[in-house]
Order: structure tokens, then C-alpha cells, then sequence
């Protein structure tokens, strides 16, 4: 069999970290590849070495039968070979042009950019693959979708035959993972070779004609899409049977525990962010919200948690208005971006488990921290959350994602709040943390918490909701039964092309 | 060690090209310095007021905050100190001294604390405003002290009353005779003792570690960062402002205009060698009141500007080495964390 690229016995340490431990790879000319497996697996490192930004330490590289030394990006750009980043690469206050011919200027004669003759070739490019972008746009004003495109065009004016896509899908919404696909059984019947890099199952089986499964830094097994299912990729990704334990009970009852009434804010740029939006959560109740990254969420969120004064509006926890920010209300909050808004990452595990708590009366007097009372609250949340390792005196910035996000939750779920409000709980998380995660909100609806759930996977939020709320624009166009939805209505909501009673 | 040596061996060269014996001028520097019980006193009370300072500067980097102030909160203290010891002459002892020393942390509080509001108010960044506080208080106290309140022909104040003056050590021991080293060293060791204890035993030191290390997270765990921004710099002045007992009331006994010589500042390198930590900054000040006090006692075998490069290139070695260890020993803490995953 003739395989266009195809990596023999890969190795790559990290210290002392096994990242690719003896990989084989293999990927035929003109098929979509999927590379799947649990966060760390090691599949963006591989991808990596074939995009020449790591040196494997040992093992070898053939293209189209050929051995080759891929030193650089420039040298597996020569070969044909390009790649799109889990995070985009692009810089925001050019244009897309700039964007794309950076590092692959055409110069006149006296060495000044000829960016006319690129613009024509990217709209050329653009029109044949399907790719549609104003080459003149900024990139800072264009949506996370196009921004993708972006990426894409940047590859193929570089004449990429084989394309990486290290995580493409995360960021964007149903309709626009739709059209990238589209867009990738494109290049496939142009004779072009894709891999792409997930781990939503659903998406490989869409997609791919054929998968390699990775665990722990080894290939566990490389298939034809057509001879499996999601159940045994699934069982392969993590080594054992998932279990998918999380299965909702007991209805909501129906007294509203969180009420926003007609709620406006402002965000940071003072440009208006969430309009007269009002909803309410009953005791166990989850109320999910589905909308796209900077419709009104985030600072919604920051309202009810007291970190966001409204400009108009009242919010109401058990019949109790809570407006000032001097007053914090009784909410748990697992926020949005861990390291940077829920941890003090050079804090320990201990001081850490009372971060927002540490002004409660067991913990502190007017003037004592009880380092006692501290340390037997971590001794006893460690135990009860399995937080490992189970050192009280680590610091947090030494825990795996997973770990640190558990002392997030262990921390405000303690707090026995009527409220609680988790914003994006398990992103980047892997697959048996997200369970965690899960399993605890769905404890605390059981326990007749009323639950705000902000994410952007809607899988999740068709799992775990009662209720889902779509935000565009600071409004809520819409709230639906979870169980009478499906993730492809929610996109139609979520892109505002739709409003309500429309 | 290393540090040390490295820049002691730079030092010998540059000596070597003024065509000294370096040898000789290093065995000066030590036995001047740690030879003696007198030269130990020197020693300690170049040490005492450092130590007041890099606890002034530890604890506003612990917050978070770069408070280059601590020369105008000193003057501003200082002066006050002097003012209350020569002012309420008919106080006893024990109710003067502390009096004194508390006008001293006021003055020096405030001092603080006034950038400490613009900031947290307005937003404007504490290095521009505790700089301008410098020039602020040096302007004011300097036309105080020439213009108003000044001994004729000098540029200090009065003296202080007896019964203000903090008793020299060699009171007690008597080894340490005609050095200055008096008892506001142990009020320094007991400041470091009271910092030791807000930061790791209180909930305003928690807060104000919190903020110092993410203030985001700090925000979103109900911590108000702008009261907490001003009370950080008001305690970092009035320890600053504390340093007027060694030189005020344990040593001259009035205010003199020019004492304290960038005091100030070199508590922020002793913070920064010593890591913000306490006793950290004991050991630290030790080291500089051993430069300091060496060299002067080297200043009649080669010039003060050499001796001030010294100085300065021990700094920059310390302080350079001691990140790199630092780093390194954090390297090594995590690969330990990371095997025992496994
Ligand atoms: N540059 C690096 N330095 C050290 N460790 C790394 C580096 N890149 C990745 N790793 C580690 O290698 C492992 C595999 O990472 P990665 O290839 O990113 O996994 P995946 O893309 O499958 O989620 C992880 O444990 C990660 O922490
Ligand atoms: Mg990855």
C-alpha cells in the first residue's frame, strides 16, 4: 500500500515524560485521517514532529516512500506539509492578507510587499476551495470561523498538499464545524491529505475514512472508519469501558431560587452587553446557556456572581436582592479560565480551598487566619474530592488541569450555596475529569441547587440541562427543553438567525 | 558563595589596577568589619534601618506593588520622631519613646498611604507616585529643617530630650563599646517577627499575598484590592517610617538633613535578596551593613568610588545568582512532583 506519509518507531521525551513512545503513523495520499485520544495522549507533539517543530528522538519520517529530515516548519513546508494550531497563529491588527503572506513575502525589485499580486492569488484561492474571506478584512474583526479560513488559505497559498488540524472543531459552532467539513471533503477530492486532530467521536465517524487511536503517548490501534463504532473508540481512547453514569433524577422542583430580573451590563469596553435579560432557576434545576463566545454570557455570569456592577436590573437569590458588588451573594462559582480567575497558582492546595472563603468565621477572624481550621478543611476536601496528589502543601500550579479544577469545585461547592454558576466546567479537561465534573453538578441538582451552566459544548449541554437558554447579542433568543432539542436547532439560534416569535 | 567570591575576585582586580594589594585591603575589610565587637556593633547598626526598609519593600512585593517610597516615607518619620523627642520634653521615658516612634509610622503611613489612594482610586501606577512622594517629602522636610525648625549654622533640629533617647547596647554589654548599634535593633527583629506573622498568620496577609500573586483570582474571591492596595503601602511607610528610632533616638538624637543615604533603595535590593521573606531580609541587611560599614573602613586605601563599584557589583552578582538558583531549585521541585505522578 502506497502511504503518503508514514512514521516509523517515533520517540519524544519531555524530561521525563514519554509525549510519543515508538509510534508508528501512516496516512494514505487523499484520505481524511482522524488522530484521536485523550488530552495528553500525545497527538499534538506527533503532529508536531511531522510539522518539523519538534526533533523526534528517534525514529523516521518517510514521505511518499521517501526518508526526509524535517529541521524546521520551512522544511516540512517545502515537502507540502502544513498545519493549523490548536491555538490560531494569527495577529490580530493585520489584515487577512498580511496574515497569510507573513513569513512568505513576495517582494518587488526594491524589496517592498507585493501584497495586490497575493491579494488576487488569495481570492483566487478562495473562490476555488470555497473558502470565502475579504482579504482586506483585519483579522481581529472576523469571527472565529472565518479566522479558521484564514488559517486554511495560509496553507494552501503555501501549496500545502497534506494538511493538519490539531483541534479545530471546539471553537465553533454546529453550523461551522458543518461547513469545515464541507470544506476538508473538498480537499479530499482535490487529491489533497488531511489529518485531523479530535476527540469528539461523532466527528470521526462524520468525517474520516480511516482513524489511529493514541493513549498515553502509544498508537493503541489504526482502523478504517467503516469496521468500528464510537463505543470502541471510545473504550480504546481510554483503555477500559466508559461507564456514562451521569443520568438525570428527581424533576426540579418549582420554587425559583435565582431570579434575574431585566438585568443590562456593560462590558469592559463599556459597549452594552446584556440587554433587559431576565430569567429564573428553580431548585434543581439546570439551566443551561448556549450561545457564542461574546454574546452577553461572561458578563452575565459576573452579574449574578457580584463581580459585575448591572446598569439596570436586580438580581434575587431566595427571595434576597443582591445588586452591589459590595455584597457578595451566596453563589458558587466555577469560573471560566481556571489558572487565571479560580486559583492562585503559587498558592497551595490549602490555601487555595479557601480562597473566597477565607472571610467566613470558621476560617478567619477579624484579624486570624486559623491556619488550623484551614488545614484540616483541605485535609478533608482532598480526601472527599480525591485530589491528587493528596499533598496539602503542593502548589497548585503543580496539579494536572483535571486535579486543579477539582480544588475549584471542591473549594465552591463547599460553600453550600443556593446558587451555582460553572462556566465552561470542563474545558480541556479529559475525558474521566469531565465525568467528575459532571457528577458533581448533577449531585448538587439533586441536592436542589440551582444551576447556571455556560459552555460552549452543546453536547454538554444537551446532557446535563433542564432547560437551555440561547444568548445572542445579550438577549436570550429562545429557552427550550433540553430533551426537545437538538444541537443543530441550538446553532440556528446561536448564529441570531432566528429571533423569538420569528 | 559563589556571588561572593566571583565578585570579590573583580573586585581584587580593579584594586590591582589602582595599584593596591588587594590582599591588604581585603584583610582590612574583615577585620574592620567581623574582627571586633565594635566593628560588629558598626555592622549591626548599618543593618537596623535596612532591615525597616526591606520589610517596607518585601511586603508591598508581596501585595503585588513596587513601592520605590521608602526614602520620602523615612525623611517624613524621621523628622517627625525628632520632632515629638525634642517637643513633649516633660514626658517620661516610656511614654515618650513610644510616642515618638508611633509619630514616625503616622508620618510614615501617610506617606504611604497617599499613593496608595491614588492608585487605587485613579488608577495611576505606584512607581511614578511614591517617586514624587520622594521628591515631596525631601523638598518639604528640607525647608523645615534649613528654614524653621533648624539648630543656626547647622542643618539639624534641635536635640531631643534625654528621656527620648533609645539606650545604646553597649549599655548591656560593653563589648560593643562606642558603636552605635542600639536598641531599635530589636524592635527591627521584632518588626520581622510582626511581618513574619501578618503575612502567614492573618487574613489580611493571606489577601494580600492573594493579590500579589494573581489579583484576578483574588478579585473573584471577594477580595477588594483597592482598600487593600492603600493599607499595603500605608504599613510598608510606617515600618519605612520606623527607621528614625536607630538614627534619631538611638544615635545622633536630633534629625539631620541627608542621614539616611538612599536607605531607601538599597531596602529594596535587601527585599529582593532576600526574597521577601522575613528572615531573609535579617540575614540580607546583615550582609549589606557588612558592605556598607566595610567600606567605609577601606575608604582611606582606595577611593570611594571603588568601593561604591564594589558594592554595586556584589548587588547585581547576589541578586542575579539568586534568581538563577531559584529558578533551578523550582525546576527541580516540579520534575520531583511530576516523577512521583507517575
Ligand atoms: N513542550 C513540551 N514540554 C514538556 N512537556 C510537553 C510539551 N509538549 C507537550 N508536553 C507533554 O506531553 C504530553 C502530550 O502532550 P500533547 O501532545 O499536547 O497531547 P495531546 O495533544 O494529545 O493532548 C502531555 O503530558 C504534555 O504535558
Ligand atoms: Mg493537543
Amino acid at each position: 500500500m502506497m502511504f503518503s506519509i508514514n512514521m516509523q518507531h517515533i520517540s519524544k521525551r519531555f524530561g521525563n515524560l514519554r509525549a510519543n513512545d515508538g509510534v508508528n503513523f501512516s496516512v494514505q495520499q487523499g484520505e481524511i485521517h482522524a488522530l484521536v485520544g485523550e488530552n495528553g495522549a500525545g497527538k499534538s507533539t506527533l503532529m508536531n514532529i511531522l510539522y518539523g517543530i519538534h526533533q523526534p528522538d528517534e525514529g523516521s519520517i518517510l514521505l511518499n516512500e521517501n526518508l526526509v529530515k524535517l529541521e524546521t516548519p520551512a522544511r516540512a513546508i517545502s515537502f507540502g506539509i502544513g498545519m493549523v494550531h490548536q491555538h490560531f497563529m494569527l495577529i490580530p491588527s493585520l489584515t487577512v492578507t498580511e496574515n497569510i503572506i507573513l513569513g512568505n513575502e513576495l517582494t518587488s525589485m526594491l524589496g517592498f510587499i507585493n501584497s495586490s499580486e497575493a491579494e488576487r492569488t488569495i481570492e483566487q484561492l478562495s473562490d476555488r476551495y470555497r473558502l470565502p474571506v475579504n482579504p482586506r478584512a483585519r483579522v481581529e474583526s472576523l469571527s472565529v470561523g472565518q479566522q479558521q479560513r484564514v488559517e486554511l488559505l495560509k496553507l494552501l497559498y503555501r501549496n500545502a498538499e497534506i494538511l493538519i488540524l490539531d483541534e479545530p472543531t471546539p471553537v465553533l459552532t454546529p453550523q461551522e464545524v458543518e461547513e469545515l467539513f464541507h470544506t476538508l471533503n473538498n480537499f479530499k477530492s482535490m487529491g489533497k491529505t488531511v489529518i485531523l486532530i479530535t476527540h469528539k467521536l461523532s466527528e470521526v465517524m462524520a468525517i474520516s475514512n480511516s482513524v489511529t487511536v493514541m493513549r498515553r503517548g502509544k498508537v493503541v490501534t489504526r482502523v478504517d472508519t467503516v469496521s468500528t463504532s464510537q463505543i470502541e473508540l471510545a473504550r480504546l481512547m481510554v483503555g477500559h469501558d466508559v461507564e456514562f453514569r451521569t443520568v438525570k433524577t428527581s424533576p426540579p422542583s418549582s420554587m425559583p431560587v435565582l431570579v434575574v430580573e431585566g438585568v443590562s451590563a456593560q462590558s469592559d469596553r463599556h459597549l452594552p452587553a446584556v440587554r433587559n435579560l431576565s430569567l429564573s432557576i428553580a431548585g434543581g434545576e439546570i439551566l443551561g446557556i448556549a450561545a457564542i463566545e461574546g454574546n452577553g454570557q461572561s458578563e452575565l455570569i459576573q452579574v449574578i456572581t457580584g463581580l459585575r456592577k448591572p446598569t439596570a436590573g436586580k438580581v434575587v437569590i431566595k427571595g434576597q436582592e443582591y445588586l452591589s458588588s459590595r455584597h457578595h451573594p451566596p453563589v458558587s462559582h466555577i469560573p471560566e479560565d481556571r489558572g487565571k480567575q479560580g486559583l492562585v497558582l503559587d498558592f497551595t492546595i490549602s490555601e487555595n480551598l479557601i480562597l473566597g472563603r477565607h472571610q467566613e468565621k470558621n476560617f478567619s477572624g477579624l484579624f486570624r487566619l486559623f491556619n488550623e481550621k484551614v488545614e484540616s478543611n483541605a485535609k478533608q476536601l482532598i480526601q472527599v474530592y480525591d485530589i491528587r496528589p493528596p499533598t496539602k502543601h503542593l502548589r497548585v500550579r503543580n496539579l494536572s488541569g483535571g486535579n486543579q479544577q477539582k480544588v475549584i469545585i471542591a473549594r465552591e461547592l463547599s460553600k453550600n450555596a443556593p446558587v451555582i454558576v460553572a462556566n465552561h466546567p470542563t474545558r480541556g479537561l479529559d475525558i474521566w475529569a469531565i465525568e467528575f465534573v459532571h457528577s458533581s453538578l448533577l449531585r448538587e441538582r439533586t441536592n436542589g441547587k440551582a444551576i447556571l451552566l455556560v459552555s460552549s459544548d452543546l453536547e454538554e449541554l444537551l446532557k446535563l440541562s433542564d432547560r437551555i437558554a440561547v444568548m445572542y447579542e445579550g438577549e436570550i433568543v429562545t429557552i427550550v427543553e433540553a430533551k426537545n432539542t437538538t444541537e443543530r436547532e441550538l446553532g440556528i439560534y446561536m448564529t441570531g438567525a432566528v429571533k423569538r416569535g420569528a | 558563595m559563589l556571588a561572593l567570591l566571583l565578585s570579590f575576585i573583580i573586585g581584587g582586580v580593579f584594586i590591582l589596577l589602582i595599584g593596591k594589594d588587594p590582599f591588604v585591603v581585603y584583610a582590612m575589610f574583615f577585620s574592620q568589619t567581623m574582627g571586633s565587637w565594635y566593628g560588629i556593633g558598626q555592622v549591626l547598626f548599618k543593618a537596623t534601618p535596612l532591615i525597616f526598609t526591606g520589610l517596607s519593600a518585601a511586603i508591598s512585593f508581596r501585595a503585588g506593588l513596587f513601592n520605590i517610597g521608602a526614602e520620602g516615607q523615612l525623611i517624613i518619620g524621621s523628622f517627625l520622631v525628632a520632632m515629638v523627642g525634642c517637643t513633649f520634653s516633660s514626658l517620661p521615658s516610656f511614654l515618650l519613646i513610644p510616642c515618638a516612634l508611633l509619630a514616625g509610622a503616622l508620618g510614615g503611613a501617610l506617606w504611604g498611604a497617599i499613593p496608595g489612594f491614588l492608585k487605587a482610586k485613579f488608577g495611576a501606577h505606584e512607581v511614578i507616585n511614591t517617586i514624587m512622594m520622594n521628591f515631596v517629602a525631601a523638598g518639604v522636610i528640607s525647608y523645615l529643617v534649613t528654614n524653621v525648625y533648624s539648630v543656626p549654622a547647622t542643618v539639624h533640629t534641635p536635640q531631643i530630650t534625654a528621656s527620648a533617647e533609645l539606650l545604646r547596647l553597649d549599655v548591656f554589654a560593653s563589648a560593643f563599646h562606642g558603636s552605635p548599634v542600639n536598641v531599635s535593633l530589636f524592635i527591627a527583629l521584632a518588626a520581622c517577627g510582626g511581618v513574619y506573622y501578618l503575612l502567614w498568620r492573618t487574613r489580611f496577609g493571606y489577601e494580600l499575598r492573594a493579590i500579589g500573586l494573581n489579583p484576578i483570582a483574588a478579585e473573584y474571591g471577594g477580595i477588594s484590592i483597592a482598600r487593600r492596595t492603600v493599607l499595603t503601602l500605608a504599613l510598608a511607610g510606617a515600618l519605612a517610617g520606623l527607621v528614625g528610632g536607630n538614627f534619631v533616638l538611638g544615635y545622633k538624637h536630633y534629625y539631620e538633613l541627608g542621614f539616611s543615604e538612599g536607605i531607601g533603595f538599597i531596602g529594596i535590593a535587601v527585599a529582593l535578596l532576600a526574597r521577601n521573606h522575613p528572615i531573609g531580609i535579617v540575614l540580607a541587611s546583615i550582609f549589606f551593613g557588612i558592605l556598607e560599614y566595610g567600606s567605609l573602613t577601606i575608604n582611606t586605601m582606595v577611593p570611594k568610588e571603588l568601593s561604591n563599584i564594589l558594592q554595586a557589583i556584589v548587588i547585581l552578582f547576589m541578586i542575579t545568582l539568586t534568581k538563577f538558583l531559584s529558578r533551578w531549585t523550582t525546576h527541580l521541585q516540579e520534575c520531583i512532583v511530576q516523577d512521583s505522578n507517575v
